[in-house]
């Protein structure tokens, strides 16, 4: 898809996205002060993995707030939400209070960005990640991406549509 | 099975369960997801008067639920009173959406029901829906097709059942609507 290669504003260099059909690289990050994740943690279901620059700012709080409200939706599909940015933990924190947010949020903050890197979307000129959507299927392998422009929220439709095929096709498979 | 997230209107308006303002054969139609307890929502409100008085009789403006309820918590509530307005004629839902939208500081149930009683309805038919969440199945509803449809974020705005990402002031608001004209 058009999305997998793009060119980050301010640099000639072409950063790739890891593709739809490979195995999604495996993590563990700290998502509270004395709590950590790994994506292995969810063997079996899916994952919605969604980067987003950082917490606080306008677009974000609006991306993860839809997606909040959409916990329940995601549960239907078996599926969880796990929003990442390279924020630390304890802004996580404050933000997921601010917020009321029920979905961790895991911090890629030391070594800054590592996760983002692995996954092809960190911004190296901002030192943030891509606004960045990942549907890992329960055997650890992605089965849709999008990259939004840094400014536009890219809303929850295309990962509604993921999990849907995705749900098509163990149907068809059983 | 990647595929480019359309962001289109999944729900197309229907004029049998939309509340809908201006002629249904209007050659430009607004579609917002909104809600009641969004500041931002409240700054679209006379902004969309504004652009319905611009645009007259060619715009077809439809309004839909889309409460943040984490964020906001009595936007759910309000959202379901609007449309508990609504089940007494199209009219009083827009009666009701205006008073929300005009009264954004205090909506829990208390103010509500005096809000019903402002704008003259039932209010003992009111409040019984409002006690059976008899519109909360609706609201949830025009939530999930807005979520479906690329709403990312409160108002969301769709002209001709597409997504408007631009800025939306009366200005920007009422050329993007005259381009389709």
């Amino acid at each position: 898809m058009s999305e997998n290669a793009y060119r980050t504003p301010d640099s000639d260099t072409e950063r790739s996205i890891v593709s739809v059909g490979t195995e999604a690289p495996a993590f563990t990050l700290p998502t509270t002060p004395d709590q950590s994740v790994s994506l292995d943690d969810f063997r079996g279901q899916p994952v919605v993995l969604a980067f987003y620059p950082a917490d606080w700012s306008p677009v974000c709080g609006d991306q993860m707030g839809v997606y909040n409200e959409l916990l329940a939706e995601f549960q239907r599909y078996d599926a969880q939400l796990l929003g990442i940015s390279v924020d630390g933990v304890w802004c996580h924190d404050a933000f997921a209070a601010d917020r009321n947010l029920h979905f961790p949020l895991l911090a890629d903050f030391e070594p800054k960005g590592e996760v983002a890197r692995a996954y092809g979307v960190y911004r190296d000129d901002a030192g943030t990640t891509e606004r960045a959507l990942f549907v890992i299927d329960g055997e650890g392998v992605i089965q849709w991406n999008h990259v939004s422009p840094v400014g536009v929220n890219p809303g929850a439709n295309g990962i509604l549509t993921a999990l849907d095929d995705m749900q098509g096709e163990g149907e068809e498979a059983a | 099975m990647a595929r480019s997230s359309a962001v289109e209107l999944t729900l197309p308006v229907d004029s049998d369960r939309d509340h809908i303002q201006g002629p249904v054969d209007a050659p430009v139609t607004l579609v917002e997801y909104g809600d009641y307890e969004c500041p931002y929502c409240g700054q679209a409100y006379p902004i969309v008067k504004e652009v319905q008085e611009e645009l007259g009789d060619d715009l077809r403006f439809v309004f839909r639920n889309f409460p943040l309820g984490d964020m906001h918590p009595h936007a759910r509530r309000a959202a379901e009173a609007a449309e508990a307005a609504a089940t007494q004629g199209e009219e009083a839902f827009w009666e009701m959406h205006d008073y929300l939208y005009e009264h954004q500081d205090a909506l829990d149930d208390d103010h509500l029901v005096e809000y019903a009683d402002e704008v003259g309805l039932d209010v003992e038919q009111f409040e019984g829906e409002l006690a059976e969440r008899t519109n909360e199945e609706r609201v949830q509803e025009d939530f999930l097709s807005g979520a479906r449809s690329g709403v990312n974020g409160t108002p969301t705005f769709f002209i001709d059942g597409e997504r408007y990402d631009g800025e939306w002031s009366a200005e920007r608001l009422t050329t993007a609507l005259r381009e389709r004209l």
